[in-house]
C-alpha cells in the first residue's frame, strides 16, 4: 500500500478511484503514565509517554485507512490527512482520510 | 500566619520551576538548533513539488509526532498574563519547540529511510491535556506528517 499526501503517485498513472477512505481511532494511556506526565509537565518538557501514546493512535488511525481501502481493491492511498480534536482529558483522537485509488 | 507559609512555599517552588524549566528548555533548544543544523541540506516543501531534472524512483509516507508540556512558572505567568493581554511568549516558545521538534523527527526518519527530499509537508496540533479550566492548557501534541521521495540521484546544494 503507497500512501502519500500529494494528489498523485510520483511516477505512476491513477487507473481507477474509489473514493474517499478514513479511519479513526481514540487512544488512551494507564493510570501510571497519566501520572508520570502530571509530574512531568511541572518541569515542562517533551512527555514521552504521551508522544508514544500519539504515535499508537497515528499508527492505528492509519491502518484502518488502508484495511478500508485494501477491502475497496485499492492499492494506494493519495492525499491523506490527518485530523485531531479533543473528546476526552488524556486521550488523543485522530482522523485519517484519503482518497483511495489504483495505480500503475 | 499558616497563609504566608503557603505563600512562600508557593514562591520557592515558581523561583524553582522557573529555573529548572528554563534550564530544560534551553537544552532542547540548543539540540534543536544542532539537529537543524545537520539536517539542513534535507529539502522539505510545503507544496507538491518535485524537481524537474530528477525522477522519484519510490515515495513513501512518513510522520513525526512529539507531545511537549510548558514548566509550572510560565504557566503561571501565562494565566498572570491572560488577564492583561497581548503576547504569550510563554506558549510561544512551546508552539516553536514542538513543531520543530516534529519536523525534525519527521526529517530524521526520512533520512534514515534513505529519501532524498519531503514534499507536501503538514502540520497538525491539537491538545491532549486539556482541561475544563482555560488557564490549564500547557501540552501541546504536533504531528507533521508529508511523503518522502527517494530520488534517483541526490539533491545537490546548488540545485536547491
Amino acid at each position: 500500500m503507497i500512501l502519500t499526501t500529494i494528489d498523485s503517485v510520483p511516477g505512476m498513472h491513477i487507473v481507477e478511484h474509489f473514493g474517499t477512505v478514513n479511519g479513526s481511532t481514540v487512544r488512551t494511556k494507564h493510570i501510571g503514565v497519566v501520572m508520570v506526565a502530571w509530574i512531568k509537565s511541572f518541569f515542562g518538557g517533551e512527555l514521552r509517554g504521551y508522544t508514544k501514546l500519539l504515535q499508537e493512535t497515528h499508527a492505528q488511525a492509519l491502518e484502518r485507512m488502508v484495511q478500508q481501502a485494501e477491502s475497496l481493491g485499492a492499492n494506494a492511498v493519495v492525499s491523506v490527512r490527518f485530523a485531531t480534536s479533543s473528546i476526552a482529558h488524556g486521550a488523543a483522537e485522530l482522523f485519517a482520510y484519503g482518497t483511495a485509488v489504483r495505480v500503475e | 500566619m499558616d497563609a504566608l507559609f503557603q505563600i512562600i512555599w508557593f514562591g520557592c517552588f515558581l523561583i524553582v520551576m522557573y529555573f529548572l524549566g528554563g534550564y530544560l528548555e534551553r537544552i532542547h533548544y540548543k539540540s534543536i538548533e544542532k539537529r537543524e543544523k545537520e539536517l539542513l541540506y534535507f529539502l522539505t516543501a510545503a507544496e507538491e513539488f518535485i524537481p524537474r531534472d530528477r525522477t522519484v524512483v519510490q515515495s513513501f509516507f512518513v510522520t513525526g509526532s512529539v507531545v511537549i508540556s510548558i514548566d509550572y512558572f510560565k504557566r503561571v505567568l501565562a494565566a498572570l498574563r491572560s488577564l492583561i493581554g497581548g503576547r504569550m511568549l510563554a506558549y510561544e516558545s512551546l508552539l516553536d519547540r514542538a513543531r520543530r521538534e516534529a519536523t525534525l523527527r519527521l526529517k530524521e526518519k526520512a533520512h534514515l529511510q534513505g529519501a532524498h527530499m519531503v514534499v507536501s509537508l503538514r502540520l497538525e496540533t491539537a491538545s491532549i491535556n486539556k482541561k475544563k479550566i482555560q488557564a490549564s492548557i500547557g501540552t501541546i501534541e504536533c504531528i507533521a506528517y508529508g511523503t518522502a521521495l527517494i530520488l534517483d540521484q541526490p539533491l545537490s546544494s546548488s540545485a536547491t
